[in-house]
């Protein structure tokens, strides 16, 4: 808050007086469009900032930017970095690893209808 | 390779520009090259899909090919590469926006400090009287939330502040590092073809913060400037810029361009930059036949606006044009760049004699184009503008 009164995140995030046009067939996709875009930047930032980093650590000795470049890791590292990263796409891609579960033949139940199901339970 | 935008380490800064850190330098720079991506990559595949798939899908529709602008945004509407086109545009302003916000008003009490101490010294001369009209008022123009005249607080600058902050990153650097390009070229223009011309009283129109108006006044350090816009707060922000810019003859004066309070014949040149699109039908002949009574014999009024739409121009052309008149809140944009600008100058009365339209380049300095050169040549590197005007005969 500003001695103002003003709360600089969400009156930074005000919108422009006027309609806003959308240009997808569906408004909701231009919104995650958005949202994207916004991490888009943010991950840039972050990206610029370690880019510093790394060259100050370079600059100042610490170690050398092929240092990184050159990194390999040992078995017990390469392990765990490649564990990471699975883990890291799958929660990334959460919504489409569901959806496919939904789709395949064996997961018969997983998309029953709520409706359904409280059907059955008033039933039994 | 297309040429990349410099950093936003480079904008010019003053004691008023707000403070930014490594990571508002990465976000603006993201934007300049996302606006880089989108102009250079993105929008010559909107035209191919409209050659390719829109133009010809029309054309077997209709039995002939579309005539207006009109017609062309109608048929693009649904065309995928449009469309993805256009939410990345409109997605990059309002992240401009957002940014820009952000960073200014995190600090808002601090800049409103530094403005007041800076304000205190003569030259800042403000009218609550005067009303923001409808043409700037009905709508955010490109999207600024509040515009330029909305105050958050008292002795509010953060639309200044805001402006000034962005400007560099959305026109990737292409008007120098002061944003001044338009003003600089003008004073340049002036050195070098008319070199006697001194002008004793100077006045500029919509002039925000000041960004074209500054280099004139230093390039006639003894001619006495008035500067005048509807809006307090980027007339607060741009009378102390000036200031801490050391610069002391330009009066900032809230005031409206349609009538004023000077007498006939008072100004000896008289200019805007980018001002007219964000006028309106009514307003723009009015504040013209000012320009013509405020105008001494012998006087120049020039003006710098985006090019014409002219006769003949590729309906397809002036469709892409007209996207930030609909897109972008710019709502007269395009009937402002479909009129005659000779005819507008004729209605207000200059004769034909006095008339002259020209191309010229924001003049950007080497220091963020290093391969421009001189700023004699530059590659097309810098913003391409029409200026247009009038020597006034002298009697
Ligand atoms: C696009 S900006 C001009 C940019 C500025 N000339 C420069 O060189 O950076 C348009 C400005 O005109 C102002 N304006 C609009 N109508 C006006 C009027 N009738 N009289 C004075 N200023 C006006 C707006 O408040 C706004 O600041």
């Amino acid at each position: 808050m500003t001695d103002s009164g003003i709360d600089p995140v969400l009156a930074a995030a005000a919108k422009a007086k006027g309609k806003r046009p959308w240009f997808f067939k569906d408004p909701d996709v231009e919104r995650v469009l958005n949202i994207t875009m916004a991490l888009a930047m943010e991950l840039a930032v972050t990206r610029q900032r370690l880019d510093v980093l790394e060259r100050l650590l370079d600059q100042r000795g610490v170690l050398a930017r092929q240092d990184i470049e050159q990194f390999t890791p040992e078995a017990d590292a390469e392990q765990e970095r490649q564990q990471w990263n699975r883990d890291y796409i799958a929660r990334v891609l959460r919504i489409l690893i569901q959806s496919a579960e939904g789709e395949s033949a064996e997961a018969a139940g997983v998309d029953q209808a709520m409706e359904a199901v409280m059907d059955e339970l008033t039933r039994m | 390779m297309s040429q990349l935008p410099p950093s936003w380490q480079h904008v010019g800064r003053h004691e008023l520009f707000p403070e930014a850190g490594h990571d508002d330098t990465a976000r603006f720079d993201f934007l300049a090259n996302l606006n880089g991506l989108l102009a250079g990559q993105l929008a010559p595949k909107v035209r191919t899909a409209y050659e390719q798939e829109v133009k010809p899908a029309f054309e077997k529709r209709e039995g002939r090919v579309p005539a207006t602008r009109h017609e062309v945004r109608k048929a693009m509407a649904t065309n995928t590469a449009y469309q993805n086109w256009s939410a990345l545009r409109r997605s990059s302003m309002e992240m401009r926006q957002q940014t820009g916000r952000r960073l200014v008003l995190g600090q808002l009490d601090a800049l409103i400090d530094k403005a007041e101490r800076r304000n205190a010294e003569p030259g800042l001369v403000l009218d609550p009287n005067i009303e923001q009209p409808r043409y700037a008022a009905a709508v955010d123009i490109h999207c600024m939330p509040g515009g330029y005249h909305g105050e958050l607080t008292d002795h509010d600058v953060s639309a200044g502040a805001n402006y000034d902050s962005g400007i560099f990153a959305t026109t990737g650097g292409m008007l120098g590092r002061y944003n001044d390009g338009g003003g600089q070229a003008i004073a340049r223009w002036l050195a070098r073809d008319y070199p006697d011309f001194k002008p004793k009283r100077i006045l500029d129109i919509g002039c925000t913060i000041g960004h074209n108006i500054v280099p004139l006044a230093q390039h006639f350090p003894d001619a006495e400037v008035i500067a005048v816009d509807t809006a307090a707060p980027v007339l607060r922000y741009g009378h102390a810029r000036a200031r801490a810019m050391g610069v002391e003859n330009i009066v900032f004066r809230q005031a409206n361009g349609e009538s004023l309070d000077y007498p006939n014949a008072h100004f000896d040149l008289i200019t805007t930059s980018m001002f007219w699109h964000e006028t309106s039908a009514k307003a723009l002949p009015r504040i013209m036949n000012e320009i013509h009574r405020l105008l001494a014999p012998g006087g120049l009024t020039v003006h710098l606006e985006q090019p014409q739409y002219h006769e003949g121009m590729d309906p397809f052309e002036q469709f892409m044009r007209d996207w930030d008149a609909y897109n972008n809140n710019e709502p007269f944009w395009s009937v402002m760049h479909s009129y005659d600008l000779g005819e507008m100058m004729r209605a207000a009365g200059f004769s034909d004699a006095e008339y002259f339209e020209t191309g010229i380049r924001a003049w950007v300095d080497a220091a963020i184009f290093p391969e421009a050169g001189s700023g004699e040549e530059d590659y097309g590197r810098s913003a391409q503008w029409t200026a247009f005007g009038a020597w006034k005969e002298a009697t």
